[in-house]
């Protein structure tokens, strides 16, 4: 499995309520790398999740996961999703969270819980999130939060992982121990991980490819190939300059990602 | 209420009332997690719709009751897929139904008396029918549960994550609503219509203020619900003031004491998380 492709997408395109999100969507993604997906609101990077979930269909060309038509539903695709605020008294603890991940999804109760804690332990030790584990989930910071949901999504032992913002509204150093964590399993498993960002700079460190979308369009490459002022002045169709300040990437002109609520014409103002 | 037992209505009140304070227990905190005490309490009042239905076709309340908060639970599952929509459902159809329960009260008001025992209870003249369906309702519902238990967990605390993990998000919201119909029609019996909420949310609320663990969660709330029942039909019997006024009385303070001992013991269950610097 450590050769080969992941996910491809042949001719894509998705309109939904009569608005083409992407079109023309064309790409193929190796196992084992690191695909930042980012663009503005509204253009789509969650719906490509879903296409590869295989909740969304397309309206037109091919998409391919694993070797086969996206299906839902298998263990071989695993999901982390955006922090969320969780009621201080639901009685849900950070383990039964993790739990399940490895068996939420089946009918009926846990018989035999022993084997199920041990490796729901095994995943708490891998994120560093043992000593939390008993509380309740609404109890915890949002870092310590998403690191459950990464191991929650982890236990599974998925081939490919998608991620929707995952680092939202999480400080700096939360950040940066969920891009390691994510980085350096893709790495030792061969998992395939594609991370929908609203910024680049906190996944410099792990990315191999970006997965750019804007009005319709779309740039696929390496950070150098798509972070250039070049590219983004094609894709958001206005001048963009994209800055290198030591470790970082300052792109002015246009937004790389966003939850601003704006419609994404808006980003292109300056 | 020992001295009392060689009485059939007293072993058919406590039978009935172990039945629905297991059922409740187990429901109870569903309803919570799913945020769903507005739709327990609309399900009871087209409950009480289906009983005043039932009393002028001359049928037994309880399968009037049955009938129409099963009808509602459908009804409110194909209008309300999302959270806000299923509150706008919820209200329309219970309006709905209360409107037509005033109609069915006003053509059977020779049998008004019979209407106020489904909207406060009647465990004291449960028959030993009532007993046989009571327990048959019970067992549906809590087979139907065990079957659905950990997905209906799943996509109750983590919708998105379950759909992705192919859990069938909106059948299991349509069958937990069933059972929820289940489970008010056996309280209904017990409390009456307007107390359902005293068995199908103080136990599970009480509970959940005492443990963050879920199998110790449902444990407690059967607990409070059997004690809440059995006291308050003890109460009941040695008073003869209203069964209901001490069930609902006991899951009260029940309630009240949960939440002055709660904090003490999820502190002492776990670490205490430091107040959330993370969130910006």
């Amino acid at each position: 499995m450590r050769t080969g492709v992941a996910f491809g997408l042949a001719h894509a395109t998705l309109r939904l309520g009569g608005k083409v999100l992407w079109a023309d969507l064309s790409l193929s993604v190796p196992n084992a790398e690191f695909v930042a997906v980012l663009g503005p609101n509204g253009t789509g990077k969650t719906s490509l999740l879903r296409t590869l979930l295989g909740l969304q269909p397309l309206s037109a060309g091919r998409v391919e996961v694993l070797g086969s038509a996206p299906r839902h539903g298998t263990p071989l695709v695993g999901y982390v999703p955006q922090q969320r605020a969780f009621d201080p008294d639901l009685t849900v603890r950070g383990r039964d969270l993790v739990a399940m991940g490895l068996n939420g999804h089946r009918w009926g109760f846990t018989v035999r819980p022993e084997p199920v804690e041990r490796r729901v332990n095994e995943f708490l030790e891998l994120v560093g999130a043992r000593g939390y584990a008993d509380a309740a989930i609404g109890r915890l910071s949002g870092g310590e939060q998403q690191r459950l949901r990464i191991a929650q999504a982890l236990i599974g032992e998925p081939r490919l992982l998608l991620c929707d913002e995952p680092l939202l509204s999480l400080d700096m150093s939360s950040q940066q121990t969920i891009v390691q964590l994510l980085a350096e399993w893709s790495h030792r498993r061969g998992v395939t991980v594609v991370f929908v960002a609203h910024d680049i700079n906190p996944l410099l460190g792990a990315v191999d490819r970006v997965l750019l979308l804007a009005g319709g369009r779309w740039a696929f490459g390496s950070v150098e190939e798509v972070l250039t002022s070049a590219t983004l002045t094609r894709l958001y169709n206005s001048p963009v300059e994209v800055v290198r300040l030591g470790q970082r990437v300052v792109v002015v002109g246009a937004e790389l990602g966003g939850h601003d609520h704006l419609p994404e014409h808006s980003a292109v103002s300056q | 209420m020992i001295g009392l037992w060689h009485y059939a209505f007293i072993q058919h009140a406590v039978l009935a009332g172990v039945i629905t304070a297991l059922v409740a227990g187990c429901v109870g905190p569903f309803v919570i997690m799913r945020n769903m005490s507005f739709a327990v309490h609309g399900l009871a009042e087209v409950g009480f719709t289906g009983a005043a239905g039932a009393i002028l076709a001359g049928l037994p309340p309880a399968a009037g009751v049955l009938t129409a908060s099963f009808a509602a639970a459908a009804a409110i599952g194909l209008l309300g897929v999302r959270l806000r929509e299923r509150d706008v459902a919820v209200g329309s159809v219970l309006a709905f139904g209360v409107g037509l329960g005033v109609l069915f009260l006003s053509l059977t008001s020779r049998y008004a008396t019979e209407a106020f025992t489904i909207l406060f209870g009647s465990i004291l003249a449960v028959s030993q029918r009532d007993v046989e369906r009571s327990l048959l309702v019970g067992v549906v519902a809590l087979l139907a549960l065990t079957a659905i238990y950990r997905p209906l967990r799943f996509a109750s605390i983590d919708p998105e994550v379950a759909e992705a993990r192919g859990v069938p998000v909106r059948f299991l919201s349509s069958a937990f609503l069933m059972i929820l119909a289940l489970a008010v029609t056996e309280a209904v019996q017990v409390v009456g219509a307007l107390l359902v909420l005293t068995l199908l949310i103080v136990p599970a609320g009480a509970a959940t203020r005492l443990t963050s663990d879920p199998v110790r969660t449902v444990a407690w709330s059967i607990a409070i619900a059997l004690g809440a029942t059995l006291g308050g039909l003890a109460c009941a019997v040695s008073t003869s003031l209203p069964v209901s006024f001490f069930v609902s009385g006991f899951s009260f303070a029940a309630y009240l004491i949960a939440r002055a001992l709660g904090p003490r013991l999820l502190g002492a269950a776990g670490p205490a998380a430091p107040p959330d610097p993370e969130t910006e």
